[in-house]
C-alpha cells in the first residue's frame, strides 16, 4: 500500500511539473467540442441532440492522446524495469499509475464536461449525470489504455498502434456511456445504462490490471 | 490419463508432418462439400418467396460470418494455450489464424452489404450484427498490426497472445452492447423475417456450406501452419534435413 501511495504521488508530482503535457488533452477536448457548434450550427436544439456523442468522442480522443505518455517515459528512463523487477505487487503498481493518469486526465475531462455541455445546450439538471457517466467511462479508458500502452511499449510506430488497439476495446464503454448521457439529457430514466456502464467499469477494474501487469513483464524483459 | 499426444503436438517437426499429411484430406473434402453446397444452394434450392433469388447470398454470407467468430475463438484459444503451457507451436497456430479470420470477417461484411442493398435499400445499416462484425475486423487488424510491429518472434507471440485473450473477453461484451444500443434506436425489422425456419431444400445446402467452409479453414490452416513452422524453425537441423530431402 505504501508503494502504491509513493508511486501515485510521484506520478502526480511529475504531471504537475510538466503542465504542457498534462493540460494538452484537456485543451484538446475543449477545442474539439467547441468546433462542433462552429462547423454544424449554433442552434442549441440541434446541438443538444448530438451533445452526448460529441462529449464522448471528444473525451475518448483526448484520453487516447494522453495514453502515449502513460508508460513510455518510464520505460525510456528505466523506471519501469525497476518497478517490474521490484518485490512489490506489480498489479498494485499498475493501479497506482492508472490512478495517477486518471486523476490527471479522466477526472479533469469529466469535470470540464458540464462547462462544454452548457455550450451544447445540455440542461443544468443533467450535469451530475453527465459528470458521473464520464467519471465511470474515463476510469475504463485509463485501465484499457494502460493495457494497450503496455502491449505497444516496444513496438515500432507504437503511438498509432495504441489507438488501433484501444478503440475496439473501448466500444462497449462508449456505447453505454453515450447512452447514459443521452438518456440523462433527454430527462429519461438512465439508471439501466448507468448500471451497465458501472458493470463494465468493475469488470475492467478487475481484469485489466492483471493483464497489464502480465504484459509489462513480457514487455520489459 | 495419457497426455503424450498433447506433448507431441508441441513438437514442431511432428506438427509439420501432421499438417502435411492432413492438408490434402481437408482440402479435398472442403472442395467436395463446397461444390455440392453451391450446387444445392444456387441451382436446386427454390427462390425465397420474399427475397427472391437475392437470398442465395446467404450460402456465402452465413458460413463466413460463422467462421469469422470461430477462427477468432480458435486464435484466442491457441494463444491462451501458448501462454499457459509456453507452447511455441500454439503461438504459430494463432499467428496462422489471424489472416484467414480477417478475410472471413471482411467477406461476411461485404456479402452482408451486397445483400443489404436490394433488401434494406442501403448498403450499410447500423445493424447490431454488422456493427459487431466491424469491431471484430478491427480486432483482427489490431492483432496483425501488433504482431507485425515486433521483430522478436517470441515477444510478438506472447504480447499478441495477450491481445487475443483480452479481445476474447471483449467480443461478447461488444455483441451485447451493440444489440442493446440498437434496441433503443428502432432496428429494421426485416432481419426478423429471415429467422423463419427454412425448408430442407434450402437448409441442407447451407449446412453443407457451413461444413465446407469449416474444413476449408482447417485445410488453409494446415498449409499456413506449415509455412509458419518452417519460418520459425529455419535454423534447426530437422528443417535442413527436410528441405534437403524434398
Amino acid at each position: 500500500m505504501r508503494h502504491f501511495r509513493l508511486l501515485l504521488t510521484r506520478d502526480l508530482r511529475l504531471a504537475v511539473r510538466r503542465p504542457g503535457q498534462t493540460l494538452l488533452p484537456i485543451g484538446f477536448f475543449a477545442m474539439v467540442t467547441a468546433l462542433f457548434p462552429l462547423a454544424l450550427s449554433p442552434r442549441l436544439e440541434e446541438l443538444r441532440a448530438i451533445a452526448p456523442g460529441v462529449l464522448w468522442v471528444g473525451a475518448l480522443l483526448a484520453a487516447l492522446l494522453s495514453l502515449d505518455h502513460l508508460l513510455r517515459d518510464d520505460a525510456a528512463d528505466g523506471t519501469l524495469e525497476q518497478l517490474v523487477a521490484g518485490s512489490e505487487s506489480l498489479v498494485s503498481l499498475v493501479l497506482a499509475k492508472v490512478a495517477a493518469h486518471w486523476l490527471m486526465t479522466g477526472l479533469p475531462l469529466a469535470l470540464l464536461a458540464p462547462l462544454l455541455g452548457a455550450g451544447l445546450g445540455v440542461p443544468v439538471a443533467a450535469m451530475p449525470g453527465v459528470i458521473m457517466a464520464l467519471v465511470l467511462g474515463t476510469v475504463c479508458l485509463s485501465l484499457l489504455g494502460a493495457a494497450a500502452a503496455a502491449l505497444t511499449l516496444g513496438a515500432r510506430r507504437g503511438g498509432i498502434l495504441l489507438t488501433l488497439l484501444t478503440l475496439p476495446l473501448a466500444v462497449p464503454v462508449v456505447i453505454f456511456g453515450a447512452r447514459a448521457t443521452k438518456l440523462t439529457i433527454e430527462g429519461g430514466s438512465a439508471a439501466g445504462a448507468f448500471y451497465l456502464l458501472a458493470a463494465v467499469a468493475v469488470l475492467t477494474l478487475t481484469l485489466a490490471p492483471l493483464a497489464t501487469a502480465a504484459v509489462l513483464r513480457i514487455a520489459v524483459e | 490419463m495419457d497426455f503424450t499426444w498433447f506433448h507431441r503436438l508441441g513438437s514442431p517437426p511432428y506438427i509439420y508432418r501432421l499438417s502435411e499429411r492432413l492438408a490434402p484430406w481437408f482440402g479435398w473434402s472442403a472442395a467436395v462439400l463446397i461444390a455440392s453446397g453451391l450446387y444445392g444452394g444456387l441451382l436446386l434450392a427454390p427462390p425465397d418467396y420474399q427475397q427472391g433469388e437475392g437470398f442465395r447470398i446467404i450460402y456465402v454470407h452465413a458460413p463466413s460470418a460463422w467462421l469469422s467468430l470461430m477462427v477468432y475463438s480458435c486464435m484466442a484459444t491457441a494463444a491462451a494455450v501458448g501462454l499457459i503451457w509456453r507452447m511455441k507451436v500454439a503461438h504459430a497456430v494463432a499467428a496462422s489464424c489471424a489472416g484467414v479470420g480477417a478475410a472471413f470477417t471482411a467477406v461476411s461484411l461485404i456479402t452482408g452489404m451486397l445483400w443489404g442493398k436490394p433488401m434494406w435499400g442501403t448498403y450499410w445499416v447500423w445493424d447490431p450484427r454488422l456493427t459487431a462484425q466491424l469491431i471484430l475486423l478491427f480486432l483482427f487488424f489490431g492483432y496483425m498490426a501488433l504482431r507485425a510491429s515486433y521483430d522478436d518472434t517470441s515477444r510478438a507471440d506472447r504480447l499478441s497472445a495477450w491481445l487475443a485473450v483480452i479481445g476474447m473477453v471483449n467480443v461478447p461484451i461488444v455483441r451485447f452492447s451493440v444489440e442493446w444500443w440498437n434496441s433503443l434506436h428502432q432496428s429494421p425489422s426485416v432481419m426478423k423475417l429471415a429467422r423463419a425456419s427454412m425448408p430442407a431444400s434450402m437448409l441442407v445446402p447451407l449446412l453443407l456450406m457451413l461444413a465446407g467452409f469449416t474444413v476449408f479453414f482447417l485445410a488453409f490452416l494446415s498449409v499456413r501452419l506449415r509455412a509458419e513452422v518452417l519460418r520459425r524453425e529455419k535454423h534447426s537441423a530437422w528443417v535442413r534435413e527436410t528441405v534437403a530431402n524434398a
